[in-house]
């Protein structure tokens, strides 16, 4: 494990990837803390775990395939109250597309 | 004594002999809700019209006869992170400040259908983020037996709702010791079935492959009686599992004679409060005395369960929370100019700062080049610690240690200090990386008459032995009957 060295630039990178806007202080804020915490964990490093199959899951589980039926949600009208924007059935956003 | 005082079980036996009205009861609960919530903010939600006319119904029913749930006429709180349609379903964020659950939760179909009535919903930590219920966008839950304690978190509110004697049951959610923790520093039960006994259908996602609902009660009956109603195969969540569900309320009541009680050395280490560890030792004894062989058992993989939780909660965490961008439903930030913007201010403003820290580090733990560093990793850890459980259950059938290393901290003593905070759940995260049943009992006071609890872990689909276990503890000590004034 690489030792975590984590700075403004890799933390503005990790907010853009997340879609979170940062600003200055809380870059400044959240360095300080990733690094403590990021630091913490890399004790990880120190246990083998060569030849260890990785857990994703606790309980053994396999695909559940449905039958391909479509079944349609009874309580449209409630979704689209919850909508912040909205013009007939669709859900109004900003230009996607330049 | 007031009816909201009064178990579920002896509220159902009353409400079916008429001996009172469901009415009655839920205006019991709502008037204590309502006394006490001012100084507690236990509950963010008080759904009392629908409350009502549910217990009507509940009344109707015996009035014409027809059979009644196993719950009829119970007051029941639900975390404001499941879905009961109509109500809000905050998750104590500003980003889902207003939003309306459009439909039911599986569990709240399952208490619906056993003739429950829902209250309130009640306070967390963000998307269930803490272990202080400090983190909730709309203030903290204040602890009953001592107000400037926190309550534990994240399930904080569900915990307190128990505790101060506003309902009988409340349901939480633990990905991470969030009922258990809160259960033991409020002084009731909480428990965390078996991942994937109970359909996790209509739960807002914090870290799927790990979260797991169950109930907060004052007895194990209506433990076991809450867990029979809410456990069971969902199509709607692939992961709940299609295997029977056993009658835990006759499982309760065996005997403890012969149960093999295990005390893993490692949750009895340097950090750990005095009191609590004298607390939980003596809970051994009463064990002991009771029928069950103690015996010493190592899981030497425990200290790495926190490292290892705090990189696969926010990984999962910040791919479940994704959705959360405003568009469809959710706050949205008026001053953005472009979709990019958009995303960006709503997320800034709508997510807590502990919510976006999370979000930070699973986004970085999952990140092009540090992928096998860190998520990797701890998926290869986790393998280890769940093989220390199924090595120790060859030799015991329940291990007994201590929820919390310490009592009740103060409000605002760790909320700036996120390691230090996440660290309070060192003896409660190993159980959700394992992904077996954990329950959290009341075991005694401290000094400073704050409630400690002890955990009871077991083997995989064994929640009806850690019942057993309690319901022989507690008749004997019964802390569970202890309430704050």
């Amino acid at each position: 494990m690489p030792e975590p060295i984590i700075t403004k630039k890799d933390v503005e990178y990790v907010a853009r990837l997340a879609r979170v806007a940062v600003t200055p202080d809380e870059v400044e804020k959240i360095q300080g803390q990733l690094e403590r915490i990021l630091g913490y964990v890399s004790q990880l490093k120190e246990i083998n775990t060569d030849n260890v199959p990785p857990t994703a899951h606790p309980i053994d589980v396999t695909n559940v395939w449905r039958d391909d039926v479509a079944s349609p949600f009874p309580h449209l009208k409630d979704l689209f109250k919850n909508a912040p924007e909205m013009e007939e059935t669709f859900y109004k956003v900003k230009k996607v597309i330049e | 004594m007031s009816l909201n005082t009064l178990s579920a079980k002896d509220i159902s036996d009353g409400v079916k002999a008429k001996k009172f009205s469901a009415r009655e009861v839920a205006e019991a609960s709502l008037k204590a809700i309502h006394e006490s919530n001012g100084s507690l903010n236990a509950y963010l939600t008080v759904l009392k019209e629908t409350a009502l006319s549910a217990a009507d119904a509940v009344d109707k029913k015996a009035k014409e006869g027809s059979p009644l749930g196993r719950l009829a006429g119970v007051p029941v709180a639900i975390k404001d992170n499941m879905m009961i349609r109509g109500a809000k379903t905050t998750c104590g964020s500003k980003i889902l400040g207003d939003y309306i659950a459009p439909y039911d939760a599986f569990v709240i179909e399952r208490l619906r259908s056993a003739d429950a009535v829902f209250v309130g919903k009640t306070n967390m930590d963000e998307f269930a983020m803490g272990s202080s219920t400090e983190h909730s966008r709309f203030g903290a839950t204040r602890n009953p037996w001592n107000k400037d304690c926190i309550p534990g978190g994240s399930s904080g509110g569900s915990a307190v709702a128990v505790a101060a004697r506003t309902v009988p049951i409340a349901l939480g959610s633990d990905t991470g010791g969030s009922i258990r923790q809160p259960a033991s520093l409020c002084g009731v039960l909480g428990m965390k079935p078996t991942y994937g006994r109970v359909s996790r259908y209509g739960l807002v996602a914090f870290a799927s492959s790990l979260d797991q609902i169950g109930p907060f009660t004052h007895t194990v009956e209506d433990m076991a009686t809450t867990m029979e109603v809410i456990s069971g195969k969902d199509p709607r969540d692939s992961t709940s599992v299609d295997k029977e569900v056993p009658r835990f309320t006759d499982e309760m009541s065996q005997p403890l004679k012969g149960i093999r009680v295990g005390i893993p050395k490692e949750y009895f280490v340097s950090g750990l409060d005095a009191d609590v560890d004298k607390a939980v030792r003596e809970a051994a004894q009463v064990l002991k005395i009771l029928g069950a062989e103690l015996k010493e058992v190592s899981l030497p993989n425990s200290a790495a369960a926190v490292s290892v939780y705090y990189i696969l909660a926010p990984s999962e965490a910040s791919s479940n929370l994704a959705r959360f961008d405003g568009m469809r439903y959710g706050f949205r930030n008026p001053k953005a100019t472009h979709l990019i913007e958009q995303y960006g201010l709503n997320r800034q403003d709508g997510f807590g700062p502990e919510v976006k820290r999370r979000i930070m580090i699973g986004t970085y733990a999952l990140s092009s080049g540090y992928y096998d560093a860190y998520y990797s990793k701890a998926q290869k850890v986790r393998t280890l610690i769940k093989r220390d459980f199924v090595e120790a259950f060859k030799e015991v059938d329940v291990l007994l240690t201590p929820v919390s290393p310490t009592p009740a901290f103060k409000i605002g003593e760790k909320v700036d200090d996120p390691l230090t905070m996440y660290l309070s759940d060192i003896f409660t995260i190993p159980c959700n990386l394992a992904g077996i049943p954990g329950l959290s009992i009341p075991c005694g006071f401290s000094r400073n008459k704050l409630p400690i609890g002890a955990q009871l872990l077991g083997n995989f689909f064994q929640d009806g032995l850690l019942l057993r276990v309690a319901n022989a503890y507690l008749k004997e000590t019964k802390w569970n009957e202890k309430a704050p004034s």
